[in-house]
């Protein structure tokens, strides 16, 4: 990043306030995750492990907590006295939450971590020197270091496996850190098809792993900015805005309010890209 | 008031004993070398070990990313500090029992801020990239990122490092020409005559050599507190909390001090015997660095309740959780002992009789060097421990032998600089001691003076 492209495009690079900046011309990608839908299947993780070539440890680096999934499912269990077969839980996929004001790219001391012009928190593995100040820095703590070199660890891939490696993406070597994508390079597969025909991407022409492999649709993507996409009526549902002329809070409402949507840790002022529909049903089970 | 050196020191037993240091030291250096030198070989044998493997093998995971190696890293350079209080802060305020010891506490800042960078180093997890932390110009116009605080740090670094080294030399210069007209023909003799840049002790030199000195400590003692408030940055700045603390820059320069100090007794102690310095670092000056290191004791104890109070005052519910923690969770043995260490046991040091106790300050000065080890490890692990994300609480990652290798190690590195340092260098100043032994057998005639014009004066109103 050279100085005078920094000054000069300020904007695309660090914005100062996501709601009250116009951030972002064409698209904005966004996510908005319907944990009343979610049932803890894990389908949505097992897809991100195939799409982005995400090594599966083993059980003792996994017991070491070095596993690598970009998406997690978290359980929560109920407390309510139950023992385990009657006991209830909430699930709670989580993933990189692609924060417009991400704290993880300011600390970055080689800048390897930066936004995109469509709102993503990107990771360039080239340029990572692998001091983990971002995910020491990230509140959510979903990014995961290659501890160990697992592409020529045995077990990760055996050797017949790498054929099944998705060849749009990188296998990560030693010592960089990675992170969900919001598969990357979908989205910009689908933007170079549409620029090709001369047009915007069309709502739900692209879709990330976990949602497209998601059974109860729990998850939807896309573009922010077109005022007719899913998942910006999704995030209608948002109980807060920051700004404060669109301050709509759930409470105000008599008999009940479809305002379920929250975004983790709003009080942070990271502006997260995911936004997280509450659970309105009993336990799971 | 005991004397905190004899006035009648001849100047040529001055370069006498500070030479023999140079050669014959006693047999405990070779021994001290050695351990060292072990130590050091395992710090390097896991370092390969990890190099080769992946930062996995440290035991490192998902929330506790640093572990050690950045406690340490705050450790080592904090230990730096007290160096260029010594010699730049006391040099500007006239104290002159600085003079026998500031020169192995300026090696000391320097040995021990190389052995900090070594961890920096050690934690990345692609050591052979670290150069892309330097803002060298390149082709492709990729700058580091100007708004990190790791990269204030490096740059903080960096810049004390080399003015910490340029001031070490620039006050041995009149010590290397002694050196250099001394010592048999060898390669010593031309290394000396080398790094003595043809020193003669001219009129002229001498005054430009003061004023060199002195501008080299005024620009140093700003750095000296800078760095360590950078690298309290790096957590203050960030948004975790236990971390996210406007008191932590003055608190870790504080604690810099604190560590800096109890360092310098240490190396007094080892010095003053291995090097047959008993003669200069003499007893009363022992005295005045332990009274010197409990006030900034006090200090730190005071700005550590702060934290806590701003903390726990603050009502912000995570760092209160962290501290909650700290105190009761899994770390709340090495807690309690960092504050044990860090604030009960200095009072020994307020005991008159013990201030000049060596076996007894040599202990006191290891435990207040474990507490502020501790301390630092205590600002780092238990935020990762229990951070804001609920669902990574109580991850509790005890780090492995390669971990503790590598602290132990860095141990092992800091001796070999700093006790090579002394053999081959001049380790208490030559020149500025019979400085103060000119100074002081001055101040002895004046007084003696006076006191016969008062013997005179008094016998002369006795006649009227």
């Amino acid at each position: 990043m050279s100085v005078s492209n920094m000054l000069e495009n300020w904007s695309k690079f660090r914005h100062m306030h996501p709601v009250d900046d116009k951030p972002h011309e064409e698209y904005k990608w966004a996510m908005a995750i319907d944990l009343d839908a979610c049932s803890g299947c894990n389908a949505c993780s097992v897809a991100c492990y195939a799409e982005n070539n995400l090594p599966v440890v083993g059980k003792q680096k996994f017991d070491a907590g070095q596993q690598m999934h970009w998406m997690r499912i978290e359980r929560y269990w109920d407390d309510d006295g139950r023992e385990f077969p009657d006991q209830g839980a909430q699930f709670m996929p989580m993933l990189c939450q692609q924060c417009e004001a991400a704290p993880c790219e300011t600390v970055c001391p080689v800048g390897a971590t930066n936004h995109t012009a469509d709102g993503l928190n990107s990771q360039v593995y080239n340029r990572c020197i692998g001091s983990r100040y971002c995910s020491a820095n990230c509140p959510f703590k979903v990014r995961y270091f290659n501890w160990y070199d697992y592409p020529t660890t045995d077990n990760v891939w055996p050797a017949e496996m790498t054929q099944q490696l998705n060849p749009d993406v990188t296998v990560r070597g030693k010592g960089v850190m990675e992170k969900c994508t919001f598969c990357v390079q979908r989205l910009e597969r689908a933007k170079n098809n549409a620029r090709t025909e001369g047009r915007l991407v069309h709502d739900g022409e692209v879709q990330t792993a976990c949602q497209q492999a998601c059974p109860t649709s729990a998850i939807t993507f896309g573009n922010l900015v077109e005022p007719e996409s899913k998942v910006a009526k999704k995030w209608a549902h948002q109980q807060v805005e920051l700004a404060a002329k669109d301050v709509q809070a759930k409470d105000e409402q008599e008999g009940g309010s479809d305002l379920r949507g929250y975004r983790i840790f709003e009080e942070l002022r990271a502006y997260p890209s995911v936004m997280y529909l509450e659970r309105v049903r009993e336990s799971a089970i | 008031m005991e004397k905190d050196i004899r006035e009648s020191i001849e100047w040529a037993k001055i370069n006498g004993d500070v030479l023999k240091s140079l050669e014959s030291p006693r047999p405990l250096f070779w021994v001290i070398l050695v351990i060292a030198l072990s130590m050091f070989g395992v710090g390097l044998g896991c370092e390969i070990y990890q190099y080769q493997i992946g930062m996995g093998v440290a035991n490192l995971n998902n929330p506790q990313v640093w572990g050690l190696y950045i406690a340490t890293f705050i450790f080592w350079i904090g230990m730096s500090h007290s160096g260029t209080l010594l010699s730049a802060i006391l040099h500007l305020m006239h104290a002159d029992w600085r003079k026998p010891i500031y020169r192995f506490a300026e090696a000391m800042t320097t040995f021990s801020l190389m052995t900090a960078g070594l961890f920096v180093m050690v934690h990345l997890g692609r050591l052979w990239q670290f150069y892309y932390a330097i803002p060298y110009p390149s082709e492709r116009w990729v700058w580091p990122n100007f708004q990190s605080p790791l990269l204030w740090d490096a740059m903080a670094i960096f810049t004390y490092l080399s003015s910490s080294v340029i001031f070490l030399f620039i006050g041995m210069i009149p010590d290397l020409a002694i050196c250099r007209d001394h010592l048999h023909p060898g390669w010593r003799k031309s290394l000396y005559t080398v790094l003595s840049l043809g020193w003669e002790g001219t009129d002229r030199q001498w005054r430009n050599f003061r004023m060199t000195y002195l501008t080299v400590a005024c620009f140093l003692i700003p750095l000296a507190v800078s760095v360590h408030s950078i690298v309290a940055s790096d957590f203050a700045m960030s948004q975790q909390p236990g971390w996210h603390v406007t008191s932590f820059p003055p608190y870790f320069v504080a604690g810099a001090l604190y560590s800096g100090c109890a360092a310098i007794i240490t190396l007094f102690v080892i010095l003053r015997y291995v090097f047959k310095f008993e003669e200069y670092m003499t007893l009363p000056i022992l005295k005045k660095i332990v009274r010197l290191t409990f006030a900034i004791a006090m200090v730190w104890t005071y700005l550590n309740a702060v934290e806590f109070a701003s903390v726990w005052y603050s009502h912000d519910e995570a760092s209160k959780a962290v501290l909650i923690q700290k105190a009761t969770g899994i770390y709340a043995p090495f807690w309690w002992m960092m504050n044990f260490c860090g604030s009960v046991v200095p009072f020994v040091m307020m005991i008159k009789r013990l201030q000049t106790n060596i076996p007894v300050m040599f202990a006191v000065s290891l435990l207040l060097n474990l507490g502020m080890w501790l301390e630092r490890w205590m600002i780092v692990s238990p935020t990762f421990s229990h951070g804001y994300y609920p669902y990574l609480w109580d991850n509790n990652q005890w780090p492995t032998l390669v971990q503790w290798g590598i602290v132990f190690g860095s141990f092992g590195w800091f001796t070999l600089l700093f006790m090579g340092f002394c053999k081959l260098f001049p380790s208490v100043s030559m020149y500025e001691v019979k400085e103060m032994v000119y100074h002081r057998s001055l101040a002895l005639k004046h007084t003696e003076r006076n006191l016969a014009v008062n013997a005179t004066e008094l016998a002369e109103k006795g006649a009227h």
